[in-house]
């Protein structure tokens, strides 16, 4: 058995990616988008891991995706509380909703 | 049965593992079942970063993602996941346009792995000089104070702070975004 390559780890980011654009265009519910924010930046960060372990970068990879690690946490966070503002402004969650600053 | 092999093993499990939970959490429509699926999903990438010697970020990647950032996503969904608005459907019509978009993407980047003008191969690149020994902490934690085994490298003592600093504001921002307010007009009981 040859032993597994960078190109495996790339494709699983690559779904990884695809499913998360796809949960962010698709779900109505805002929660629902945050995660699939999450699986984006998962994605990512599987794509930096992989590069620092097939690649020449040292350690680099590894502290990129450590930030983005910490990044996610406070966009979580953040975003979190924009969500429970627009559930107290407007008694919903479906962003379909949110359309007061249309043009 | 060698450590390749069992390697290899592992890889597709966990692979398997995180793109069909990943899809997953697509297909379902109840917020929080997607919340379960995205914690097997992070969860089997936590085992990825594993398999590929990066033993900090791993545990990085239990203790703040599923540990912390999944919590509070399902604590989100116990605050507005009320009734009706737990089971939101998407129209046929979105779903339709979102196939497509992610069907094209997903060519595009198959096409990209599999372009042979770009070498992938790893027989080149594998002769990582400090990475995959499974041991990084100590680089990782030296690297956050500015130190570096190779002179050449970055240093990350000011990323770092300014991680600090973010994560202060973040603090005081979210909880002062999402801090008790009167309502204006009390919801009409469903």
């Amino acid at each position: 058995m040859t032993p597994i390559g960078l190109s495996p780890y790339l494709t699983v980011g690559a779904v990884l990616f695809v499913a998360g654009v796809v949960c962010m265009a698709t779900k109505r519910n805002a929660v629902g988008i945050l995660m699939g924010v999450e699986l984006v930046l998962n994605a990512a960060n599987l794509n930096f891991v992989a590069f620092n372990r097939f690649g020449k970068l040292g350690l680099d990879g590894q502290m990129f995706a450590l930030f983005v690690i910490v990044l996610a946490a406070a966009e979580a966070a953040v975003a979190l509380a924009i969500v429970l503002n627009f559930y107290n402004n407007h008694y919903t969650i479906d962003v379909d909703h949110g359309e007061q600053l249309h043009g | 049965m060698n450590e390749t092999t069992w390697h290899s093993i592992l890889f597709w499990i966990m692979a398997l593992i995180a793109c069909g939970s990943a899809v997953l959490v697509v297909l379902t429509s109840n917020i929080v079942r997607m919340a379960a699926w995205l914690l097997v999903s992070l969860s089997a990438v936590a085992g990825l970063f594993f398999l590929m010697g990066a033993d900090f970020v791993g545990a990085a990647q239990l203790l703040i993602y599923v540990g912390g950032t999944l919590v509070l996503l399902i604590f989100g969904v116990m605050l507005t996941a009320s009734g009706p608005l737990a089971n939101l459907t998407t129209p046929s019509r979105d779903w339709l346009i979102a196939a497509i978009v992610g069907s094209s993407l997903m060519i595009l980047l198959i096409l990209t792995l599999t372009n042979p003008g770009i070498d992938w191969s790893t027989d080149s690149l594998s002769e990582n000089l400090e990475a995959p020994s499974g041991k990084t902490t100590m680089s990782i934690g030296l690297a956050l104070l500015g130190i570096r085994e190779n002179p050449n490298a970055s240093s990350y003592l000011l990323p770092f702070e300014i991680a600090s600093v973010h994560l202060l504001v973040v603090l005081i921002g979210a909880a002062y975004l999402a801090r008790a307010k009167r309502r204006s007009d009390p919801p009409t009981p469903t």
